[in-house]
């Protein structure tokens, strides 16, 4: 029985070396990014990662058509296009009629064009493939520093940025009358964004990246009523997610950030149905009243 | 005391104009505020109450005239009307009042425990106790209020400036917030609170200003909230004339010996 679970649940990890990698990548991106998709909720913004996450794919291509399949070319490249997109789409909202969500669909739109236009010319479907939904089974020592790096320096600055970013959300007024600090914590955080979807695209693909930030915050939303509560919780279920999605992935024999991303997904029903603010609980009658 | 508040105005009005894209909401106001004073403003909607604050705070430019400190901008703390806030966001109550320190721990200094007691006896102050660890938005209109107060305090400002404060709060917790604002005032802080119930503003507010965009009456309550005044302030004209003429009195100010209309 003992034997049955430890060759379910563990022994991939243990027996080879790119399942255990996989495994270290999965986790730094769910410290990182995790945490940088709870604000991205919180300050209502969840398309934004959608649409930068699509934008760093023409960046990307155009990394690998200069310099092969190299991995700080086609990061630079990522991050980029990812922060031009951006600052371009909060930027034209200021100063033109279309509202920044419009702007950002239409840069979406065209930069994924563009990117599978690119990388189609190189006539190597394969490695489309490979941009679209990553290679977290392939991840070498240079991607788990890389991982690893992002990971810490976006936990330090969401660590420095934290007040401002809060009260940017919970009450912009009071933080324009005391300070000017809210637009450049707004240019650190979508730096963020950019950076922790470019650190997702090298496990998960550009498709899925934005997958790992959102979905475990929404299902967090479901068991956590305080941000600090809202944080682990969201970082645990991405973790959770990360590991059961690599391991239905190692016996079903299925690609791995697609599975990853439905086990995320599936996490969200059950905390949709079964979370301390979820459906059950408001379908169910709550018990007897409490004294007044 | 008394007479050393007299001769050090903190803030004078002169011949001060605001308003947006030309049209004026205050007109034409003079006067002075002096430490510790308790003013209540008053008048009909539209009539320049909140534009009379915003320019205070900086956030409007002066139409015409301008605001003079003499003791140098005073520190702020202002309630608005309806606080923009988005009550969704995950935070508890001892988190939110905490905010209050920002003025001296600004973006990044760490929140000691001496703050995190300031927090409490804020609170406290406030009458809600007990009520640290609730989330935000598990209150109700009045106690919300009342934790908007308890960052006031945190904040520590010489000048407050509220905007309709007790507009929906119930009568229990506008008499503890009255109470604060007194406290405010012995401590020597001088408090601007925008008002509707006039027997409120003539019991609590020794200093009273009548807007009706025009300035009605600016001075002791007493004589202020006269039914002449007031019949006036309801009189005021249309709220807002997009073919309005240029302000005569600037007219005349600006060219003594020009022509005049025929």
């Amino acid at each position: 029985m003992i034997e049955t679970v430890y060759q379910a649940l563990f022994a991939p990890f243990v027996d080879f070396g790119f399942m255990r990698r996989a495994l270290i990548g999965c986790l730094a991106l769910a410290i990182s990014a995790t945490p940088v998709g709870v604000f991205l909720m919180l300050r209502r913004m969840s398309l934004t990662g959608d649409a930068v996450a699509h934008a760093i794919l023409p960046g990307a291509a155009l990394g690998y058509m200069v310099a092969g399949l190299s991995l700080g070319a086609m990061t630079l490249g990522g991050l980029i296009a990812g922060w031009i997109v951006a600052l371009l789409a909060g930027g034209l909202a200021r100063i033109t009629v279309l509202k920044e969500d419009a702007n950002l669909a239409v840069f979406y739109l065209v930069s994924l064009a563009l990117g599978v236009l690119l990388v189609s010319t190189q006539s190597r479907n394969i490695d489309l493939l490979h941009l679209l939904f990553g290679s977290v089974l392939a991840l070498n020592n240079e991607a788990l520093i890389l991982l690893a790096g992002i990971a810490t320096i976006t936990l330090i600055l969401l660590a420095i940025f934290l007040r401002p970013l809060v009260l940017e959300c919970l009450d912009p007024d009071f933080l324009r009358r005391h300070s000017n600090i809210g637009t450049p914590t707004h240019l650190v955080f979508l730096a963020l964004v950019v950076l922790n979807l470019v650190a997702g695209f090298q496990a998960l693909g550009t498709l899925m990246a934005v997958g790992i930030m959102i979905l475990p915050a929404t299902a967090a939303r479901f068991w956590a009523r305080q941000l600090d509560q809202l944080l682990f919780t969201a970082v645990a279920l991405a973790m959770l997610g990360c590991w059961l999605g690599l391991l239905m992935s190692w016996h079903l024999d299925l690609p791995t950030g697609p599975a990853i991303i439905l086990m995320l997904g599936l996490l969200h029903v059950f905390s949709l149905f079964m979370g301390r603010d979820g459906l059950l609980k408001r379908w169910l009658h709550p018990g007897k009243h409490l004294k007044s | 005391m008394q007479k050393s508040r007299q001769q050090n105005p903190v803030i004078e009005f002169e011949n001060l104009t605001l308003g947006y894209e030309r049209h004026p909401a205050v007109h034409h106001l003079s006067g002075h505020i002096h430490q510790g004073d308790l003013l209540a403003v008053v008048g009909p909607n539209g009539g320049g109450k909140s534009t009379l604050l915003k320019g205070l705070m900086g956030e409007l430019r002066p139409l015409g005239g301008r605001f003079i400190w003499p003791t140098g901008r005073q520190q702020m703390a202002y309630l608005p009307q309806r606080a923009r806030l988005d009550l969704d966001f995950p935070l508890r109550v001892a988190d939110f009042v905490s905010l209050g320190h920002w003025p001296r721990q600004g973006a990044f200094a760490a929140i000691s425990g001496a703050n995190r007691r300031a927090v409490h006896d804020a609170l406290h102050q406030v009458g809600m106790d007990g009520f640290e660890q609730r989330s935000l938005d598990s209150l109700s209109g009045g106690q919300l209020q009342r934790v908007l107060f308890a960052r006031l305090l945190l904040e520590d400002a010489g000048l407050i400036l509220l905007d309709e404060p007790f507009a929906a709060v119930d009568e229990s917790t506008t008499q503890d917030l009255l109470a604060l604002v007194h406290q405010w005032q012995q401590q020597g802080r001088t408090v601007i609170a925008v008002l509707h119930d006039l027997n409120q503003v003539r019991e609590h507010f020794p200093l009273c200003l009548l807007l009706a965009r025009d300035v009605l009456g600016f001075g002791p309550t007493a004589e202020v909230l006269v039914p002449q005044n007031l019949e006036r302030a309801r009189r005021m004209q249309a709220p807002f004339d997009p073919l309005a003429p240029v302000c005569d009195l600037d007219v005349e100010s600006a060219m003594p010996e020009a022509h005049r209309h025929d």
